[in-house]
């Protein structure tokens, strides 16, 4: 780990004022100047670890006043502070009673230690957990390089990654609470070096690689993520989430998916389904949504939305289980709605 | 190259230098020198802009099992390293140095945390609790020694992690399962495989507790 400088920010202006760019942005093109941002840094210390990043300062922004609370009004919905830990999401009693399909993607997230030190908003920013991005050796296109070695058929290790909008770079994005949080149409509200606020859905948060190669989140240099919202659900409402991982303990998202349903006795009057580790960035089946809206749910209904929801799969070489993989979690989130 | 091995250990024993002494009076030179020009990071009052420290070493203060101890971490310091080679406590113990093994776990605030990233930097004012912190004077916490009792650590480099965790399911509910029990233990990865008698050391020390 290289030596740095750390700024102890004491506002969001502060901390703004003495950023100069992103973790992203140094991993592509690495500068000698470097000052971004770290809150519960768990990521920035992978990477400073690893030797990908060297930065001159880290901005810190875990102690910032007034970040780390969660507030909930029962019209309105959740506003989570950027700095709130996965831990103290994943206890929250409003949380567990109002959104249990982000419960259940919280508690299902990282181990215990790191649920007391992740933040929400980290969580989000985190970059992808591709093997070869994050390894030193493989310069690849997420770091400017001139190629994808997951993507050859026979020498890329790609059991964890794409099986969808896998065109340019095949990394699934890492946040399975992405997926809880995208089913149920929050938003991150980002505030900008001009001090002025933004609001973006978490779908338009998230950036293909496809529109840019060299992020994997729209936050620019001076953007800095205060919140994250949750609008309350309307009655009647009822969510689910699955992570599909190869060891009972703890692990990365093989496959994940969120179901948040308003529902009329068994009719589903409106419907999202969220995927996780299927494509690089956390996707909804808005094919699959529209076979349920304003049907029954039944195990027939469920199976040919399940289908559906596959349809556009290409798998790469090694990960082509996650089809029926997927297709079976969808269906086991779907029943637990009836 | 045994004989080699051996030597150089003799000696090092002779000189009274281990690796681990020579470590700890490195980090108490640098304190010498460095604690007269830079202020004390810890307990200040908080000024309406923030503070740059570093790149070079800073004094923070940090209380560790109940003490307050002073030392001289670079920003990019562990706190791991700030506990195993600035302040002597060796039970804490790096294994993966990811936070994927969780061996280095101690409290932090109360929680359990990955001390191997967290930087020694972020601890503030906040308490650290380590392994070394459970056993009052000579005697030992009832989980250690359930630990023993039930032969719930093979090579030992899980259990002070190992320990850390369950200690801090014990604390906050006294009437745990064999669910709770796992699912508080999640994050610590053995490998000689102790689990069974990990999970059945901290349902007993549960027992042994009320």
């Amino acid at each position: 780990m290289n030596r740095f400088s750390w700024y102890e920010a004491k506002s969001v202006e502060d901390a703004l004022k003495n950023a100069n760019t992103t973790l992203s942005e140094e991993l592509y093109s690495p500068s000698n100047e470097a000052a971004f941002f770290k809150s519960g840094g768990i990521d920035v210390l992978d990477f400073l670890k690893e030797g990908l990043i060297s930065p001159k300062t880290i901005v810190n922004v875990r102690d910032i006043p007034g970040m780390d609370k969660i507030e909930h009004e029962h019209n309105e919905g959740m506003t989570i502070g950027a700095n709130v830990t996965l831990a103290e999401i994943e206890h929250h009693p409003d949380v567990a009673i109002n959104f249990p399909a982000l419960q259940m993607a919280v508690a299902h997230a990282a181990t215990p230690q790191l649920r007391n030190m992740s933040t929400i908003a980290g969580n989000l920013a985190q970059r992808t957990r591709c093997w070869y991005f994050r390894s030193v050796d493989h310069q690849c296109f997420r770091k400017n390089g001139d190629r994808c070695f997951a993507r050859h058929s026979e020498t890329g290790q790609n059991e964890g990654h794409a099986i969808i909008n896998n065109g340019s770079c095949v990394s699934v994005h890492a946040s399975s609470i992405a997926t809880a949080l995208l089913a149920l149409k929050a938003s991150v509200v980002i505030q900008g070096g001009d001090m002025k606020k933004k609001v973006v859905s978490i779908e338009d948060f998230f950036v293909s690689p496809m529109q840019d190669i060299s992020r994997e989140n729209i936050l620019g240099k001076k953007d800095l993520i205060t919140e994250i919202k949750v609008p309350a659900p309307s009655a009647n409402t009822k969510s689910f989430y699955i992570k599909q991982v190869a060891r009972e303990s703890y692990d990365w998202s093989l496959a994940d998916v969120a179901v948040v349903a308003e529902m009329k006795g068994n009719t589903c009057v409106d419907i999202t389904i969220a995927l996780g580790a299927a494509a690089p960035t956390p996707i909804r089946s808005y094919e699959a949504e529209k076979i349920l809206k304003g049907e029954q749910l039944n195990d027939m209904s469920i199976t040919k939305a399940a289908e559906k929801a596959m349809e556009v799969a290409r798998p790469l070489s090694k990960n082509g289980y996650k089809i029926p993989l997927f297709k079976s979690i969808i269906v086991r989130a779907l029943s637990e709605l009836i | 190259m045994k004989n080699d091995k051996d030597k150089s250990s003799k000696n090092a024993g002779k000189g009274n230098l281990s690796r681990r002494g020579f470590l700890r009076g490195a980090g108490l030179t640098t304190a010498g020198t460095v604690m007269l020009n830079s202020s004390v990071l810890a307990f200040e009052s908080q000024p309406a802009t923030g503070k740059a420290f570093g790149p070079d070493a800073v004094t923070i203060e940090m209380k560790v099992n109940g003490e307050l101890k002073s030392l001289i971490v670079e920003p990019r310091t562990t706190l791991a390293t700030a506990l195993r080679d600035h302040l002597g406590l060796t039970g804490t113990k790096v294994v993966c140095d990811r936070g994927a093994c969780s061996a280095c776990t101690v409290w932090l605030d109360g929680r359990p945390v990955n001390s191997c990233m967290t930087l020694a930097l972020d601890v503030g004012s906040r308490p650290v609790e380590t392994i070394e912190g459970l056993a009052e004077g000579n005697e030992l916490h009832p989980l250690q020694e359930a630990f023993i009792e039930h032969d719930a650590s093979q090579c030992g480099y899980c259990t002070p992690g190992m320990i850390m965790s369950a200690a801090h399911l014990l604390k906050t509910n006294p009437n745990p399962t064999l669910q709770d029990v796992k699912k508080a233990t999640r994050g610590n990865l053995c490998r000689c495989g102790t689990y069974p008698h990990v999970f059945k050391a901290t349902l007993a020390a549960a027992k042994k507790m009320k």
